[in-house]
């Protein structure tokens, strides 16, 4: 091919992703204060539009208009650099996410090693924060926010290996078309478990908001942005909790099964990524937070060790299911 | 050995703490309170609590005005519990005038400080959520709040300041309609505290955010002048409704709940009780109302005779005293107010001392202190 339509086709592939990044995450802030306004015997947002869609729209283009503010003393640049690193790693797990059979944007043999590499990444960026920031409540919570990802990490990866085992490949879509006779979360529900607590802890949700708790360090490592850079934050925040249930709806609930069709395929896998996401923010709006020793010991003590025997377990009946049916 | 009389062990370093700044602008230090807490990475070591920032020298404005033009400011001290402010002040006057308030009278009184009491400790239901990270709670404690509010609105026309307890009775009767909306709410409430233990006091999360953490012992408490649900989280059984009726509480059948091991869980405990056993004072209240005057004969000009006189009762957060010194004239010589805010916050450099930065938001949360009682 020639080195300009390469270009353009990735410009497009990208332009297409940021889109949809966009749009979902306006969808999701919406649908947060919606669900948590019910539960609070509260309507929500009213007034934009009927039932208040166009309220996030509004939110998004009143902190787009906003003076840019870098305080004084920060670390320019580290400060300034912060809120779009934020961005790239959930920009970059989405050309690996399989929305339905072919629907990809790259296919590639170690997707979801490769996913799971770069989720870490986003630490990266809170760190930055909370460092280039200057303010004291800012570096607690990018502290924090590193001690949790670290943690939880190590159990959501083995969590994933379970699946890994029992369907012989890495590669996002094989997995899922591994699914057509049973979703795993029935043989690995302990597994679902793991990776579904330990991405909430991954990406600051509730209960495991430690790195953002308003009650004690005011808002952790994005205290000192406003504006745009703010909002930034804002929408990396639900991108990764899209993007999180996402992956545990395509190694868990068998992503666009039981459909081949690009157009259903993606519909039903949709339909499953919001229903881990509505989970995700009923949690959100009954739970308390850990507190930070608990949350360590929680990480530690219950789930890396519970992770590990699923792995282990896994293992074994994987082995002797191979064994029985002479693969080996 | 050239250097071993310079050498310098790692301990003997002075250790460099980091200095935080909580408030007065913080989501939770309940209005404008700061403390300067030194701490070890999460741990606290030492902090100073800095008040004065909603000062308004209430005390000193007693002293230039007449008895009941102060009244309404008594609201703005504690203004969770605002009817309980009003009724210890009237409580002091009428004492040292001695005015026979008749039992019609005596009985609204009570109605309306325990239906604020209740109020009161919504608020602290929905703060000490908040404080452990849960926002439901709030909201929903409001939501309930505003029930009560809506009856204290039909008693009294105000909804947060009320200026409805006079000196010698109360303002205004009981309302009509207001038999049946107490009714309606009598019902309701407990199903939502039944609904609040479902949502959050049985939450595993909750109790291990709670129990064991701001423990106080009742010897402590006693030297730091504490009071209120915050000394009976501790397990004194130490009641001013029961050790020194007033207002003719000791007509009323109540339990007074108490705690064991002292703990936030066992405040928090304490307080969802309280509420109960509001409620069954109300009851008890409305249903045995006597009739009569609401309102006793007391001349146009309040002159308390010379004297003095230090009158107690139990507010929503612990003890509420007003202390006055009469000269027989128009206007307090002096009037001193001590408030529960004050003692607990004197309390919290003992009490978060080696605490978690996550913790000592939470144990200053089950102190349940409002700022406008602290600074008067």
């Amino acid at each position: 091919m020639i080195w300009w339509v390469v270009l353009l086709w990735a410009l497009l592939k990208l332009i297409v992703a940021l889109l949809f990044i966009f749009l979902t995450a306006l969808v999701l802030i919406y649908m947060l204060r919606k669900v948590m306004g019910h539960m609070q015997y509260r309507m929500g947002p009213r007034h934009h539009g009927p039932h208040g869609i166009f309220q996030t729209i509004f939110d998004a283009i009143k902190l787009l208009g906003k003076e840019d503010i870098v305080p004084k003393g920060v670390d320019r640049w580290t400060y300034i650099w912060a809120p779009i690193v934020v961005f790239i790693p959930s920009l970059t797990i989405f050309a690996f996410l399989p929305f339905a059979e072919k629907i990809v944007a790259t296919d590639i043999e170690i997707s979801l090693f490769f996913v799971l590499a770069i989720m870490g990444f986003s630490v990266i960026a809170l760190l930055m924060a909370g460092w280039g920031s200057n303010n004291k409540y800012a570096l607690l919570g990018g502290l924090r926010s590193v001690a949790q990802l670290m943690s939880y990490e190590i159990p959501m990866i083995i969590a994933a290996m379970g699946v890994v085992l029992m369907a012989g490949s890495m590669n996002l879509s094989e997995i899922a078309r591994a699914q057509s006779r049973i979703w795993y979360i029935v043989p690995q529900a302990v597994g679902f478990f793991i990776f579904f607590t330990a991405s909430l802890a991954e990406i600051n949700s509730t209960p495991f908001d430690i790195p953002e708790a308003e009650s004690e360090i005011v808002a952790g490592f994005n205290i000192e942005y406003s504006g745009f850079r703010f909002a930034a934050f804002y929408l990396a925040e639900f991108v990764n909790l899209f993007i999180v249930c996402a992956l545990a709806a395509i190694l868990f609930l068998g992503g666009w099964q039981p459909f081949k069709d690009p157009i259903y395929g993606t519909v039903i896998f949709l339909v499953k990524t919001y229903v881990l996401i509505f989970l995700a923010m009923w949690i959100r709006s009954t739970f308390p937070r850990f507190r930070i020793d608990q949350f360590m010991d929680f990480g530690w003590k219950v789930l890396l060790p519970l992770s590990l025997v699923n792995l282990f377990v896994t293992s074994v009946v994987v082995l002797v299911v191979d064994k029985f049916k002479g693969n080996i | 050995m050239l250097y071993e009389e310079n050498e310098i062990l790692v301990d003997d370093l002075p250790k460099d703490f980091m200095e935080v700044n909580f408030g007065p602008h913080h989501p939770s230090t309940h209005g404008v309170f700061r403390f300067v807490a030194k701490i070890d990475g999460e741990k606290i070591i030492d902090i100073e609590p800095v008040i004065g920032y909603l000062h308004r020298g209430i005390e000193k404005i007693a002293e230039n005005r007449t008895y009941i033009q102060f009244k309404p400011l008594v609201d703005r001290l504690d203004y969770t519990g605002a009817l309980n402010n009003e009724l210890c002040y009237c409580l002091t006057i009428e004492k040292l005038m001695e005015i026979e308030v008749p039992p019609r009278a005596q009985a609204i009184r009570v109605i309306c400080a325990e239906l604020n009491r209740i109020a009161a400790h919504l608020i602290f239901f929905g703060s000490i959520g908040l404080e452990t990270g849960a926002f439901t709670p709030l909201l929903f404690g409001f939501l309930d709040r505003e029930n009560i509010l809506s009856l204290l609105e039909m008693l009294a026309g105000g909804r947060l300041t009320f200026n409805y307890i006079t000196i010698g009775g109360v303002r205004q009767d009981i309302p009509a309609g207001f038999h049946e909306k107490f009714e309606k709410f009598r019902k309701e409430f407990p199903i939502k505290l039944k609904r609040y233990a479902d949502l959050i006091s049985g939450n595993e999360i909750f109790i291990n955010r709670l129990k064991n953490i701001g423990i106080l012992k009742k010897e402590d408490l006693f030297n730091w002048g504490a009071s209120g649900p915050t000394l009976r989280g501790s397990g004194v059984k130490f009641d001013i409704r029961k050790v020194e009726p007033y207002s003719g509480y000791e007509k009323y059948d109540f339990d007074i709940p108490v705690g064991s091991n002292g703990d936030v869980y066992d405040r928090y405990m304490v307080r969802m009780e309280e509420m109960r056993q509001s409620l069954r004072i109300v009851e008890q209240a409305l249903d045995s109302l006597p009739g009569g005057e609401f309102q006793a004969k007391v001349p146009k000009i309040i002159k308390p005779p010379e004297g003095e006189l230090y009158m107690r009762n139990e507010g929503t957060k612990g003890e509420i005293g007003f202390y006055l010194v009469s000269r027989g004239e128009k206007s307090p010589y002096r009037l001193k107010i001590r408030t529960p805010s004050f003692s607990h916050l004197n309390m919290l450099g003992f009490a978060l001392k080696g605490a978690y930065i996550a913790d000592a938001i939470v144990i200053l949360g089950s102190f349940d202190t409002v700022m406008g009682s602290c600074d008067r």
